[in-house]
């Protein structure tokens, strides 16, 4: 065996047992049936996946793509004149974008909770209205859609940021500088000229901040407290509370595939 | 006694095209060789072979009479100065002129490192890290790294393309004193035919994957055997099917000749090149000696040459 | 004049993105000095920070999370810097679109398939979920974060050292280890810091994959935080946002050197 076979020997043995095989299973599982105790049984049927299409289920694929697809668009409108603003900045421009970056690398959960203390009905926000004496009773802030949503901006907004940086800061400054001399405004040029040469660093953001936000568990059940189930959410419950693998896999494999999705089409696009 | 490096229809081809075809050269002991010939020609792909960096995809390559065509890198007494140097960034000077020595389990590893170092004049820079040193003095470095594993073979792969001017022209005395001393047997791989011709006892020029001519510096610039040969070594003004060189080249103001006008003048210092477009609109060069007879530009001249003077071609 | 105020407009916008996303960390530190129990300020104390230290359940969650980041942490950098040198030099499709796979699997779904073979396996060992199953998933997601820090390495590092060691006479594993490591030193440690951050910071699937005894740190601070308001949740966090920072911080050095 030679140096290369025998250093990608345990990279290969693990993946294939922790990576690959859970995924066969939870294939297989989406395709069996529930046992009387939460076990899995034969026979092997398509109704979990069938299941699915029931309103209720439905409902949540709808609910997280639209939740998704909202913190996406939230996203792409705050983050580009951030991202503009940052490509311009001249020397500046790391440590602008090193402040983006920081609150990102601190924990998740972290994070997470920190819109919990500020929302909740003993929160900052609540607190500091009560005492002021605008409001009278705390404002529902949270287990909302609207707090999941603000959760989710905030937690991949750099996601957004940083791929479309990238390709704006390669964007020669003489091309904005040509399209005003040939008598654009600077609106224009934004238009006909930026955009256009952003639009790979735009696709890349949105993709990456559309699939965490599709598959987000923590955030809805933090910030939107059980009220605003996502798929996450459903197939965290299905493999504990409700014992019900079969189905907690066949949703694992439609938020898989949803997933891939954009993904696939990201990378077809660049491959072009 | 066998040569130094042999290669036996060496050939090297790759998923959609062939880099080297059919090579063949005998090396003698103690010689300065080059391999001569313009970017792709194959040159570097066949001093990569020789190093065992690549595998021939035909022939043998022997070493002292003994095939080394499948052995690897470290297998071989053969050493390459790398075209970037590839000096080791962490480790100093004087440790990377140990690396090759630990690795072959020589004794005294230091003590010959440091008289490598003092042979390419760089004692007092023993402690320094490649990103210290200069152009010339990583060139040096190198050049150190591998001699002081008296290798066979030195390979050099166009080593002085990344320097100055200035400073190419004097690593290229260096190089040929370092070889006289040595008694190494150098491998010189260079685009640059000056370099090839100034440095070499044989120069064999490739083009296209194979080996044009082999011969003295002498002999490829008076005895050219191809067409290409005659072009890539210096000028050559072609007239139908002859070829003559520039300082073979007279020019007057008034006829017998081929007739043309002067298009511009090129002052070489030591000498003059008057550049003609001629009347039937193919272009030549002639050399004056800078005190001789002047032209101005768009005077009509007169070309003529000796028959000793023609380089003929099949 | 007008460019002028489009430069001010474009310079507040920034700083108002930038406070959205500093204020609630920032807010969340200083609330951790509160003296009160309520989120009104009534003074600098150090009474939560004091609750903290003195809390069992946070100090095992804090040694088991420690004890999992290191010993993953130190697996997933051995196993991805080998991976991603032999990939360096050749490809494996394979392995790469696993590793890739598995860095755009929603955490939930590499949870629940972790758990679905860990049970499954379990049916024949006598095993049961613990500090060893959430070492194992830790390993599984963070060999391609390691791999991916050692490629963006290797692909500014100059092929032909490699081709020089061996040249002067050192085999493949000696061109490896004398020459290449010392250079990738500097990207090996920051992707180990990396890998130590990514674990510490799992809640997801670890909640799936630990066992009673092994209660990581976020597992304690997501019960605090769901049973209700503690400014001990607020100093915990502190301490890891700082402890976090650090450790980023000194990873990137490293990167750049």
């Amino acid at each position: 065996m030679n140096l290369r076979s025998a250093f990608l020997l345990p990279a290969r043995v693990w993946s294939a047992v922790f990576l690959a095989t859970p995924l066969a299973i939870v294939c297989a599982y989406s395709l069996l049936t529930r046992g009387d105790y939460g076990g899995v049984e034969r026979p092997w049927t398509p109704e979990n996946y069938t299941r699915l299409l029931d309103p209720l289920y439905l409902g949540i694929l709808w609910r997280s793509l639209w939740m998704a697809g909202l913190a996406t668009a939230v996203c792409a409108v705050a983050g580009f004149p951030l991202a503009l603003f940052i490509a311009r900045a001249g020397r500046r421009r790391n440590l602008l974008l090193q402040l983006v970056l920081l609150p990102f690398w601190t924990s998740f959960l972290v994070r997470t909770y920190a819109w919990l203390f500020i929302l909740r009905d003993t929160g900052l926000v609540n607190t500091a209205l009560l005492r002021l004496g605008v409001i009278r009773s705390p404002l529902p802030l949270l287990y909302n859609e609207g707090a999941v949503l603000l959760g989710l901006v905030y937690n991949f907004l750099p996601f957004f940021v940083l791929p479309l940086y990238a390709t704006l800061e390669r964007l020669d400054p003489a091309l904005p500088e040509a399209a005003a001399d040939l008598g654009a405004t600077p609106l224009r040029t934004l238009r006909r000229v930026i955009l256009p040469l952003a639009a790979p660093g735009i696709a890349a953001g949105c993709v990456l901040v559309f699939i965490p936000c599709l598959g987000a568990y923590l955030t809805p059940d933090l910030l939107g407290g059980g009220k605003t189930v996502m798929l996450g959410n459903l197939i965290q419950n299905q493999f504990t509370t409700a014992r019900d693998w079969p189905f907690g896999s066949a949703a694992s494999l439609v938020l898989m595939l949803v997933s891939a999705a954009p993904l696939w089409f990201l990378l077809r696009r660049e491959a072009r | 006694m066998p040569p130094v490096l042999e290669l036996r229809e060496v050939s090297k081809a790759f998923p959609n095209h062939r880099a080297v075809d059919r090579v063949s050269l005998a090396l003698e002991r103690g010689g300065f060789y080059s391999l001569l010939g313009p970017s792709g020609c194959g040159k570097t792909t066949t001093l990569r072979m020789i190093g065992g960096f690549e595998e021939p995809t035909g022939g043998e390559i022997l070493l002292n009479g003994r095939d080394v065509t499948r052995l690897k890198p470290w297998q071989r007494d053969v050493s390459t100065v790398f075209q970037n140097y590839a000096l080791f960034p962490h480790l100093s000077a004087l440790r990377n002129i140990e690396f090759g020595l630990r690795e072959h389990g020589r004794p005294d590893t230091t003590k010959r490192a440091l008289e490598a170092l003092e042979l390419v004049r760089l004692g007092a820079k023993r402690d320094s890290l490649p990103a210290q040193l200069s152009g010339g003095e990583k060139q040096r470095v190198a050049l150190a790294r591998s001699l002081v594993l008296e290798p066979q073979l030195l390979l050099l792969d166009e080593p002085l393309a990344a320097l100055d001017p200035q400073l190419r022209k004097q690593m290229r005395a260096e190089l040929k004193a370092m070889q006289r001393q040595t008694g190494i047997t150098f491998l010189f791989v260079t685009h640059d035919q000056e370099e090839a011709l100034s440095l070499s006892d044989q120069v064999a020029v490739m083009n296209g994957g194979r080996i044009e001519q082999t011969g003295t510096p002498e002999d490829l610039y008076l005895r050219p055997a191809t067409r290409f040969v005659a072009g890539f070594l210096g000028e050559m003004n072609w007239f139908g099917g002859v070829g003559v060189r520039p300082e073979s080249t007279r020019i007057s103001g008034s006829g017998p000749g081929l007739p043309g006008t002067v298009e511009s003048l090129l002052f070489l210092g030591n000498c003059l090149h008057v550049h003609v477009r001629l009347a039937d609109g193919g272009h030549a060069v002639a050399e004056t000696p800078r005190d001789g007879q002047r032209f101005a530009e768009g005077e009509a001249v007169w070309l003529s040459w000796d028959a000793a003077g023609e380089l003929r071609f099949e | 004049m007008r460019s002028t105020w489009r430069n001010h407009g474009a310079a507040i916008y920034a700083a108002c993105a930038l406070a959205f996303l500093h204020a609630p960390l920032a807010i969340l530190i200083l609330f951790s000095f509160n003296a009160s129990r309520f989120t009104v300020w009534e003074g600098f104390s150090l009474r939560w920070y004091r609750v903290a230290l003195e809390d069992p359940q946070l100090a095992e969650g804090l040694l088991n999370s420690l004890v999992i980041a290191g010993v993953s942490g130190v697996l997933s950098t051995v196993i991805g810097t080998l991976a991603a040198y032999a990939m360096w030099r050749r490809g494996a499709r394979v392995l790469s679109g696993m590793l890739y796979l598995s860095l755009v699997t929603p955490e939930i779904v590499t949870g629940v398939s972790l758990l679905a073979l860990f049970e499954g396996a379990f049916r024949f060992l006598q095993l049961r979920l613990g500090l060893h199953t959430v070492i194992i998933a830790h390993v599984a997601f963070s060999i391609a974060y390691v791999t991916i820090v050692i490629s963006a390495r290797l692909r500014s590092y100059d092929r032909t050292l490699e081709e020089a060691a061996m040249d002067l006479g050192a085999s493949e594993w000696g061109a490896f280890a004398r020459v290449t490591l010392p250079n990738l030193a500097p990207g090996i440690a920051a992707a180990g810091l990396l890998a130590l951050v990514v674990s510490f910071d799992d809640y997801v699937i670890t909640s799936l994959v630990a066992g009673v005894d092994s209660q990581t740190l976020p597992m304690v601070i997501y019960a605090m935080a769901r049973r209700g308001v503690s400014p001990v949740v607020n100093a915990v966090s502190a301490f890891i946002v700082v402890a976090f920072g650090v450790v980023i911080l000194l990873s990137e050095r490293l990167q750049r050197r």
